[in-house]
């Protein structure tokens, strides 16, 4: 299985064609790739409510930590030959665990005085992992689809442990939400009002660690942002409305991933580029969406302003 | 209470003279009183021998100048910081046992520019942020609960007269604007005492006078008291029942014409300090160390300003 997975862009031979109704047939015709819609899926809507609250938060830089702790774990696990998908959340989620713990300066709202350690953290990971990879020896490919993506060769059984973590992890965020809104726009009023600030947060890392390592798996470690951060970035450019722009950033989500991973079977190269293009697509159009929206009222705004 | 006070005539200091002190100010029936309170922050005492009686309604100001320990005796009152010698109690418990009938308004919060969170959900969070769980969107339609609660959402909104930038991102509108929701956000739960930390700090004159009228009309009409910390006094101080001062580690408290006396002042801060009269009976302090806009004392009698 692991072999299977890490063997990248292997072309699927199939061809695009005009009409749509026979390539999602042809896409759909393969197992392996009703697997990847499957996990696409599920990853996508994780990734988008963890995301959401990441980038309210701030706290991206983090993010992108978890995901790059998950390399070494995915390829230490190959390495031990023990199951890729283990070593990506046991690595994820002690990572978390560890950025929770690292105590936080009196008064300081985010990580930003964590980042240099944070930092740290993440070249060393790096570094062991390409060691890992390197050390195991086999597949050149490996490496590529460790660190960008591969949709190939995911097993039910891989597609079982990402529902069953993704579920529970939605359902803590779903008990989590309302404090950790609160505690993440107006930190002070939220302690003086009883919300466990200390508590929602570390339990927050622990779920966005989740998260970060199931992404990984679709888009690989570095690229994890596709589908973390793009989808919930572009939404809350679109509106400040908090339950609309959490609507908007699962349905973008699973746009981006869905349409990354067609486009992927019909080409040879690695899915996370195609995840990642359609979400800076996505993010981009919002940019100049917001500009325009705001510059359209602006102008309407002056109009009323001097009367005709 | 206020009424003793004639808050209108702008000669409220002077008028109030010892209504301050007539009777109703039993120990029982405060709202917020410490007796020669003590706190100590790692081993170094903030302030001691501190007695500060407000009641019900008041319009009480904490002044003194930066790092005396003003928010150590907010956060006293709210029981985060315990007491190391004295008393206090807080609408007649122990304080930090008052907690849903205490609206609090922490130090100046700025909202990050790019925060993309419109200001009616930041109010919303003063309901019930804290509670755990999801509050579906839509719920409104099927609670009836969560119908009352968006209409009292509305309805401080427009106490505060923020209807009109409620639906805007909190970062990008201004900050008297942001303080104004904020008071929102503490008022939603109808809190008998309103406790607000330096709410006119770091906004501009015209701000801090609407901001200070907000507050004393919501004190006025809505019967809160309000107990507020402040390091300025001259944006406040016509509207104020009583006032007290701390200044290293000693404190004085009384009816404004009492305290702000050019006496007590220099004797409080160890440096001249001048309290003037102004042609209509306004006083404004001047000398004040660490006042932190010179230009207050400029345009204290500009015809522009409402107070």
């Amino acid at each position: 299985m692991v072999t299977s997975s890490l063997a990248v862009g292997a072309g699927s031979g199939a061809a695009l064609g005009w009409n749509i109704g026979e390539d999602i047939r042809q896409l759909l015709a393969l197992h392996f790739m009703v697997n990847a819609f499957r996990a696409g899926t599920i990853v996508a809507v994780l990734a988008g409510a963890i995301g959401w609250f990441m980038v309210l938060r701030r706290q991206s830089f983090a993010g992108h930590t978890l995901a790059v702790v998950s390399f070494p774990g995915a390829s230490g696990a190959i390495l031990l030959g023990i199951s890729a998908t283990a070593g990506y959340f046991a690595a994820s989620i002690a990572a978390a665990l560890v950025i929770a713990g690292v105590p936080r300066s009196p008064g300081g709202r985010g990580y930003s005085s964590e980042s240099a350690v944070i930092g740290t953290v993440q070249a060393f990971a790096l570094a062991c992992g390409a060691l890992f990879v390197s050390l195991y020896g086999g597949f050149l490919n490996s490496l590529t689809g460790l660190l960008f993506g591969t949709f190939l060769g995911i097993s039910d059984g891989q597609v079982t442990t990402l529902l069953i973590v993704a579920v529970a992890a939605l359902a803590m965020l779903a008990g989590l939400a309302r404090p950790l809104f609160f505690a993440t726009v107006d930190p002070d009023v939220a302690r003086a009002r009883g919300v466990p600030d200390r508590l929602v947060s570390a339990v927050f890392l622990l779920l966005l660690g989740c998260a970060a390592a199931e992404v990984s798996q679709i888009t690989g470690a570095l690229l994890v942002f596709a589908l973390l951060v793009m989808p919930a970035a572009a939404a809350q450019q679109l509106t400040a409305r908090p339950a609309l722009s959490f609507m908007i950033t699962i349905a973008l989500g699973l746009v981006i991933a869905w349409l990354g991973l067609a486009v992927a079977y019909f080409s040879v190269y690695p899915v996370g580029f195609y995840v990642t293009t359609f979400g800076f697509t996505a993010y981009v159009a919002s940019v100049i969406i917001r500009a325009a929206a705001s510059r359209l009222a602006r102008s309407r705004g002056l109009r009323q302003a001097v009367p005709a | 209470m206020p009424a003793e006070h004639d808050h209108a005539a702008g000669g409220g200091a002077a008028a109030a003279g010892s209504a301050g002190l007539a009777a109703g100010r039993q120990p029982g029936s405060l709202a917020v009183r410490f007796d020669r309170a003590e706190a100590r922050l790692g081993g170094r005492t903030i302030w001691s021998d501190v007695t500060l009686d407000v009641a019900p309604g008041e319009f009480v100001a904490v002044l003194g100048p930066n790092g005396v320990g003003k928010s150590t005796l907010v956060k006293a009152a709210l029981g985060l910081v315990p007491l190391a010698s004295g008393t206090a109690s807080v609408l007649g418990r122990p304080p930090g046992q008052a907690g849903r009938e205490i609206g609090y308004l922490p130090q100046r919060r700025s909202f990050d520019a790019g925060l993309r969170v419109r200001g009616i959900d930041v109010v919303s969070l003063g309901a019930d942020g804290e509670r755990w769980g999801v509050p579906f969107p839509g719920g409104g339609r099927l609670f009836a609960s969560r119908r009352a609660a968006r209409q009292r959402v509305k309805e401080v909104i427009e106490l505060v007269g923020a209807t009109g930038f409620a639906g805007q991102p909190i970062g990008q509108i201004s900050g008297g604007e942001q303080q104004r929701l904020l008071i929102a956000q503490a008022l939603v739960r109808r809190p008998r005492l309103l406790i607000l930390d330096e709410p006119l700090d770091s906004l501009d004159l015209p701000s801090q006078a609407g901001v200070a009228a907000l507050i004393s009309r919501v004190c006025q009409e809505h019967g809160v008291t309000v107990l507020l910390v402040a390091h300025d006094v001259n944006p406040i101080l016509s509207y104020l029942d009583r006032v007290a001062y701390i200044a290293h580690g000693g404190a004085v408290s009384g009816t404004p014409s009492e305290v702000i006396t050019s006496a007590t002042l220099s004797a409080l801060y160890g440096t001249p300090i001048e309290v003037l009269s102004t042609a209509d009976g306004r006083l404004v302090v001047v000398g004040q160390p660490e006042a932190p806009a010179r230009h207050t004392d400029r345009h204290a009698d500009g015809p522009a300003l409402p107070w």
